[in-house]
């Protein structure tokens, strides 16, 4: 079974049809992707999956539990977790601080605990705040779990995203554009942290994403959307060659377009190098 | 002169934070446990002053809970504080049957506080910002009125009645007077300096419950819907219990003191809870720092000593210097009756210079000294 099913998912915005009967199956401990063209349907569906849209119609189940329709804080608490596109830390707490609320709902203690002092709840805190700091290290921000959110470079503030994500104990990651806006050498680091969450602590991943070199590299399995239905899904290599996705990507006919502009620029270039002999 | 100032405190230094710290906590508590000694001796006759800014204070604490930790713009607070002091003048009142103990009514008052908290809390779930203002500002206004009303209140449907004519509240003359509470045969009457003491050790406490709830689960919950509550609800914070749990803690505290202000004044009118003090609680959480201890309480005092000290003295000083130099205007000025001018100047003050407050937290001045105080991370980690 699946980790992730949606069945024939569908999200309609008055006349406008964002999802389509949309099937997808994520297997235990895959890194999967889903790519399409701007406005393909794609955070649509993510914002399904962690409950911010309910779907007009079609069934959704992590790891065999219903999850279409539930709440945030519920989707979460049965093991989603989740980065947003444009970074959204809790900007004016530490570090630290944000991989605790992600901790939230593995915690138990209640108001009265936290007044009375109670031991459970001391020894929950400290527990609570040494996983925190082991959080932060794994993701490279070790030494800055009582720096402000907003105060930490860019990349570092992707880190600290998939950290928080992490401290709610996720069954399956959603990453939404885990790379936009960073530069060569942070892409290259984020994705070794995504391989690495996967690796190490098995945590399925599936993300949105806008660079092919990340999607190609890091997927084991690619969906692709467009107009909100799925036009192809396999492993990189097979979602590479399909011209389907050739069109979605570049426009209609493209395909047959680059192949005779190919040939055009070899005719040059040979003739070319005919002139200058 | 740097150089002695340094030398000076070189000692203080070269102690280990945590017993800087102890330091400094026992040097304030110290000051205020013997504040009324100084008072008397001085004949300077402010206790009871001071007891009322402390009422405030805990106000202001309250407030900060819902305002600063959770980010919930709440204008009408003052209706807790009244929906507590009603309930307490209405428990003990002599014109009901009641009379019940001040210890047990304060529950009552903080329990009635709470649920009208979560009565407001209900149906402005959806609303930020503006709006939830707006709604909590009607229901301000709502109360004192209300409470005006039930001097004289009737209950039935058609020629079944279930109440003719009560006298909740009594109306416009308000309660007086309300039961006073004694502690192991200790009667706490007109003497403002048993009163200190008692507002003093509930302030304490207030700070301490405060400070508490900052640091736990929940506390750092409020934090992240203040902060974004999209992102929270992704982390699994649950928005509804979370805003209506400020809500209910916020008004607990509100009531909390209500109760004690009520029993302390011995008479309670609906004119007391009016808007201003709304405004008032605010200004204080917001000159000092929204969502930082610290800030609300020294703001706090801050407002009130230039509300009641330095308002009334300048006014002195500026007659005397209208009446040598003979400019009329000077003459008869009433500063006091400009403090609103003041207050709304130096919110917009504060507000375009010093966003964050007076005050602002620890973990903000951690971030603007990061080099220096990387080392005691240990101490500070409870």
């Amino acid at each position: 079974m699946a980790l992730l099913e949606a069945r024939k998912i569908s999200k309609q915005f008055g006349g406008l049809t964002a999802v389509r009967e949309f099937d997808l199956d994520i297997e235990k401990g895959t890194i999967a992707s889903l790519i399409g063209p701007n406005g393909a349907g794609k955070t649509t569906f993510f914002n399904m999956v962690s409950g911010f849209y309910k779907p007009t119609s079609g069934r959704m189940l992590l790891d065999g539990k219903e999850i279409g329709g539930l709440r945030p804080s519920h989707a979460t608490a049965l093991g989603l977790g989740r980065t947003f596109q444009n970074i959204r830390l809790f900007s004016n707490m530490t570090a630290l601080e944000n991989v605790l609320v992600g901790m939230n709902c593995r915690l138990k203690s209640a108001w009265y605990g936290a007044l009375l002092r109670m031991p459970s709840v001391v020894h929950e805190e400290a527990k609570a705040r040494e996983r925190g700091r082991e959080l932060l290290a794994y993701v490279g921000l070790g030494a800055k779990g009582e720096v402000l959110a907003k105060n930490l470079a860019y990349g570092l503030q992707r880190r600290l995203e998939i950290a928080r994500a992490l401290a709610t104990n996720p069954k399956l990651m959603l990453l939404d554009e885990p790379t936009a806006g960073m530069n060569p050498q942070e892409t290259v680091d984020a994705m070794a942290l995504i391989k690495r969450v996967r690796d190490e602590l098995g945590i399925t991943i599936l993300l949105i994403e806008h660079d092919m070199k990340v999607v190609m590299s890091i997927s084991e399995y690619i969906t692709v959307l467009d107009y909100g239905a799925k036009i192809a899904e396999g492993t990189p290599e097979q979602v590479r060659a399909d011209p389907k996705v050739i069109e979605a990507y570049l426009g209609k006919g493209v395909s047959a377009g680059i192949r005779r502009a190919k040939q055009k620029v070899a005719a040059e270039t040979e003739s070319e190098e005919n002139g200058t002999a | 002169m740097a150089q002695l100032w340094h030398s000076l405190t070189g000692p203080w230094r070269a102690l280990p934070v945590r017993q800087r710290k102890i330091l400094t906590w026992a040097f304030w508590i110290f000051l205020l446990l013997i504040f009324p000694f100084v008072d008397k001796m001085f004949k300077w006759g402010i206790v009871n002053d001071v007891t009322d800014v402390l009422v405030l204070v805990i106000l202001a604490l309250g407030l900060n809970i819902v305002v600063g930790y959770a980010g919930l713009l709440d204008l009408g607070y003052a209706a807790f504080f009244a929906i507590g002091a009603y309930t307490t003048g209405i428990l003990t009142w002599p014109g009901h049957p009641l009379q019940w103990n001040f210890w047990i009514v304060i529950w009552g008052a903080v329990i009635a506080a709470a649920f009208f908290g979560i009565i407001i809390g209900t149906p402005t779930l959806r609303l930020r910002g503006d709006y939830l203002a707006i709604v909590t500002l009607a229901f301000g206004e709502i109360v004192p009125v209300v409470i005006r009303n039930l001097g004289d209140l009737s209950i039935g449907i058609g020629p079944w009645h279930l109440l003719t004519n009560f006298n909740l509240t009594n109306g416009v003359q308000g309660l007086n007077p309300v039961g006073r509470p004694s502690l192991f045969g200790f009667r706490f009457s007109f003497d403002p300096t048993p009163w200190y003491y008692l507002i003093l050790l509930i302030a304490g406490l207030i700070i301490v419950a405060s400070a508490r709830l900052q640091n736990s689960r929940l506390g750092r919950a409020w934090m992240a819907l203040r902060e974004d509550e999209t992102a929270a609800a992704c982390m699994g914070v649950d928005p509804v219990r979370t805003k209506l749990s400020a809500f209910a803690i916020g008004a607990s505290f509100s009531g909390f003191s209500g109760a004690f202000y009520a029993a302390k004044l011995q008479a309670i009118f609906p004119e007391l809870f009016k808007f201003n003090l709304s405004v008032m609680i605010l200004c204080m959480v917001i000159l000092g720092g929204m969502g930082n201890i610290k800030g609300v309480v020294i703001g706090g005092m801050l407002l009130q000593l230039f509300d009641r000290v330095i308002l009334t003295q300048t006014t002195v000083l500026a007659r005397y210097v209208g009446q040598t130099l003979h400019i009329a205007p000077l003459e008869r000025i009433d500063l006091s009756l400009w403090r609103w001018f003041f207050f709304g100047l130096a919110m917009v003050v504060i507000m375009v210079l010093r966003p964050e407050g007076l005050f602002p937290s620890a973990a903000r001045r951690a971030e603007l000294h990061a080099t220096e105080e990387e080392t005691p991370q240990t101490a500070e980690s409870e």
